[in-house]
């Protein structure tokens, strides 16, 4: 990190993004197509909350230890022989601790097998709950929208409480010559933009490029999230360029991905700041590469986290049946009541708090109230039955229970006196363990963006 | 068989005639984000100019109050118009239907105007 802040004009900085998240997979071809435009930094996101509370609660990661292993195992390799930075986000899909060793068991594995030796920078993204308490004593935690205010009593409740670190964790590892950093719960554009803001590259052109290579070549057209792509960090500017010959950015791709999953394409707020893209404008260069400037850094008076936690509520048991009779299929929203509450009327007291859905596919089964299709033309229903009990047992004895209710109810006007559900599997019944819900997702302000713990260490 | 009134209204085009992209997707959570982008630039401006759009009309389309329409945003650069709501249920809670909040754009493609 030898560059100064001035205004000696800056090389181009070329970003490797290998894949949407780590584990969803590159084609070889894209990797080595990228590896010989020489880049200066090769980065991957690790994760999302878009797969539900569990993996965040449960500790597990929604990608395949496999597939997570190939993909590092040739990021790493190429890594460490072209002497180019690694770095790797929100780690195990959820990033926090147990999801990051889960990752750094894999990067140790990797090292042992291939005899690779090198500094590994490790930035955990975990918060203390006195922290999150503290800091909600003196008001300096505010809901998301539609987020309900933080409660001492929820923050005891939460597990796995992280917050999402921005690029200052990164530069401190960096500076200290890890080749390899891996962190836990990262801002996504972070692992991108640390590096070149390092050296001085405009902030609000790095994280923008980091915004969009965070999803690799989905932004491109035909999208992929299983496929490489290159960002180009010029002085007053960006370049993206894709690695395979099938795809290409457009300014249309380009300037589309920024609407993906965010509520205002405009101003996207980030650790510190927010990146303006008002006055931003997408050019098209030729050969599928588009060039993209104006995104603007505005920093914030005060530093704000995102802090995410997840609540365990109980656990859960499924049962998968069809309904293929007319008669049934006219009613099913009355007998579905009904059966509920003959089963409540059975259970007593046992089940006060046990909680019973219907998903019914074909008619409501995606949409639930929101669908505007009230009456079904579908010919069969595809039923899931749920039940969440406070143990595994309630939910089973609650799912059994409700599944041979349904299964043999004397509906009104039934004429199939055999019965009401047809099983695809015996046994007939799930139990899907913990059930998790989203108890956290406010912003914390922090006095060091820095305070996220790492360490490095020597493999 | 064609009748023709000379005061019947003019006939109404679909969204889905114009739009090259609808789809929705949560933005955290506790959002579930809807995206527009329209084939040709003259839509879009239609669209923005006439407010056709609105958070009413969402409203009802999705059966949901007014106050769950979050905002509603014309981004120049994609020709697209973004609506955010709330999500009745946050991704993943007791009662939900789509963790990932990927297919609930269907009602949009009725929209005419």
């Amino acid at each position: 990190m030898n560059k100064s802040k001035s205004r000696s004009k800056l090389a181009p900085f070329k970003i490797l993004s290998t894949t949407a998240i780590l584990g969803y997979g590159f084609p070889e071809s894209s990797f080595q197509r990228g590896l010989r435009k020489k880049p200066d930094l090769i980065a991957v996101d690790g994760g999302s909350t878009d797969p539900g509370p569990y993996y965040l609660g449960a500790g597990k990661s929604f990608t395949s230890r496999a597939a997570v292993k190939r993909d590092l195992r040739l990021m790493i390799k190429a890594g460490l022989e072209h002497n180019i930075p690694v770095v790797v986000g929100t780690a195990g899909g959820s990033g926090a601790r147990p999801h990051l060793e889960w990752c750094l068991e894999i990067v140790r594995e990797i090292a042992r097998e291939e005899n690779l030796h090198f500094k590994l920078g490790i930035a955990y993204a975990d918060v203390e709950k006195e922290m999150v308490l503290e800091a909600l004593k003196q008001k300096r935690v505010k809901p998301l929208a539609f987020v309900p205010e933080l409660t001492p009593e929820v923050v005891f409740e939460s597990e796995n409480l992280v917050a999402q670190m921005g690029i200052e964790p990164f530069i401190k590892l960096l500076n200290q010559g890890c080749q390899v950093v891996i962190a836990g719960r990262s801002y996504d554009p972070a692992v991108f933009a640390a590096l070149p803001i390092s050296l001085g590259y405009d902030p609000g052109l790095a994280l923008h490029l980091g915004k969009i290579l965070e999803c690799a070549a989905i932004a491109a057209t035909p999208g992929s999230g299983s496929d490489c792509a290159l960002g180009i960090l010029e002085e007053d500017s960006f370049i993206l360029e894709t690695l395979s010959p099938e795809r290409k950015f457009t300014p249309q791709s380009a300037a589309a991905h920024t609407l993906y999953e965010k509520s205002d394409p405009y101003e996207l707020p980030g650790p510190g700041g927010l990146i303006n893209l008002r006055g931003c404008s997408f050019e098209d260069i030729g050969q599928g590469r588009v060039r993209v400037r104006g995104s603007r850094f505005i920093p914030s008076e005060n530093y704000w986290v995102k802090i995410e936690g997840v609540r365990m509520i109980g656990f859960r048991s499924i049962s998968i049946a069809g309904v293929r009779d007319p008669i049934m299929i006219e009613k099913i929203d009355k007998i579905l009541k009904e059966v509920e509450l003959k089963v409540r009327e059975i259970m007593g007291k046992d089940v006060k708090n046990g909680q019973i859905y219907f998903h019914v596919y074909g008619k409501n089964g995606v949409m639930g109230e929101l669908e505007p299709v009230k009456r079904t033309l579908s010919h069969e229903l595809g039923l899931v039955i749920e039940t969440i009990g406070k143990t595994q047992e309630e939910a089973d004895s609650l799912l059994a229970l409700t599944r041979s209710a349904l299964l043999h109810y004397g509906y009104e006007g039934r004429i199939a006196t055999a019965g009401n559900l047809a099983f695809p599997f015996s046994p007939s019944d799930i139990s899907m363990g913990k059930v998790y819900e989203f108890s956290v997702y406010h912003l914390m302000q922090v006095d060091r963006p820095d305070f996220f713990l790492s360490r490095v260490e020597e493999l | 068989m064609r009748v023709t009134k000379p005061t019947a209204a003019k006939k109404k085009n679909s969204l889905l005639k114009v739009a090259r992209v609808i789809r929705s997707k949560n933005s955290g959570p506790f959002e579930l984000t809807l995206d527009i982008m329209f084939k040709e630039r003259r839509y879009f401006e239609l669209f923005k100019k006439k407010r056709i759009i609105t958070a009413r009309k969402i409203a009802r389309l999705y059966g949901i109050p007014e106050k769950e329409v979050l905002k509603i945003v014309y981004f120049e650069p994609s020709q697209a118009i973004k609506v955010t709501l709330k999500r009745r249920i946050p991704s993943g809670s007791p009662g939900d239907t789509d963790v990932y909040g990927a297919q609930q754009h269907a009602p949009l493609l009725g929209l005419t105007f």
